[in-house]
């Protein structure tokens, strides 16, 4: 087990501007994101702070499981800005999945700012996996 | 004899320049923020009898941030941790820190401790620290003489 641990990192990666552009105002961000796997699931974390629950997006094309969060870009009524450290944006990432993650499964909850998706493994996975221990 | 070290012009010519050229850029993309010198990242609000603060914290529980005012000082401290893993679990990928954490930021005036109020939504903590009404500036009229 991994038992390594990284600095806490104040500041978000920015998505990188690509051939589409966003329809949306403001900033898009790639959430900080830990995978792992357990003996029958792939879990990804995903740090998406100011996002409200019903704001994410969750949508599996093919292999690839995308996630959008949308942001709240209100701000504080009758304050002014002193000083700045982070901006408030969207956030976007995208992972390819293998097949052997059963599709109709995959959970989400979303808790503080963290997303986790559970990608339960299919059955012949986790067979294939027992026969190799077998044999 | 001790003697201060003096730059020669040249080097507080140069000095000078990249002072004018951070400006330029500064100028350029106003809406840049500083970079936090730790974590958590804050966005410092401020009106005329209070100052709010941002910070984004996510992944920790409510109970497991510290708030402390003293006089003119806020310190945010607490503990990210990271996911229990099951025997025999590996990560494939690990961006998100964990441990420890505490940042201080001093106020421009003394706050009413009473009246802090602070919540936490979504991975978003909100301080709201209101001027001390002794620390507020009094408004002195002028008089026709």
């Amino acid at each position: 087990m991994a038992t390594e641990t990284k600095a806490m990192e104040p500041k978000k990666d920015e998505l990188l501007p690509e051939a589409s552009e966003r329809t949306r105002d403001g900033r898009c961000f790639v959430p900080r994101s830990d995978i792992y796997e357990t003996e029958d699931q792939i879990i990804i974390v995903m740090d998406m702070p100011g996002v409200q629950k019903d704001n994410i997006e969750i949508s599996l094309e093919k292999t690839v499981l995308a996630v959008n969060g949308y942001a709240d870009l209100e701000e504080p009524d009758g304050f002014a800005l002193a000083r700045a450290e982070y901006e408030v944006g969207d956030y976007e990432r995208s992972f390819r999945i293998s097949n052997q993650i059963n599709r109709d499964e995959i959970e989400a909850e979303y808790k503080n700012g963290v997303l986790h998706l559970i990608l339960p493994k299919t059955e012949e996975a986790l067979k294939r996996k027992i026969d190799v221990k077998v044999g | 004899m001790y003697r201060r070290f003096r730059p020669t012009s040249i080097w507080r010519e140069m000095d000078r320049l990249q002072r004018e050229m951070n400006r330029v850029f500064e100028d350029f993309y106003p809406n840049r923020t500083r970079s936090a010198p730790g974590f958590p990242a804050m966005n410092v609000w401020a009106d005329e009898q209070s100052v709010l603060i941002t910070a984004e914290l996510p992944g920790i529980d409510n109970d497991d941030i510290d708030l402390n005012v003293l006089e003119d000082t806020l310190t945010i401290s607490g503990e990210r941790g990271t996911d229990d893993l099951p025997e025999g679990a590996v990560y494939h990928r690990q961006e998100r820190g964990s441990g420890n954490f505490s940042r201080s930021l001093k106020l421009p005036y003394t706050v009413d401790t009473q009246k802090v109020r602070a919540s936490f939504k979504d991975g978003i903590l909100e301080v709201n620290l209101p001027r001390s009404e002794v620390d507020r500036p009094k408004k002195i009229a002028v008089k026709v003489g």
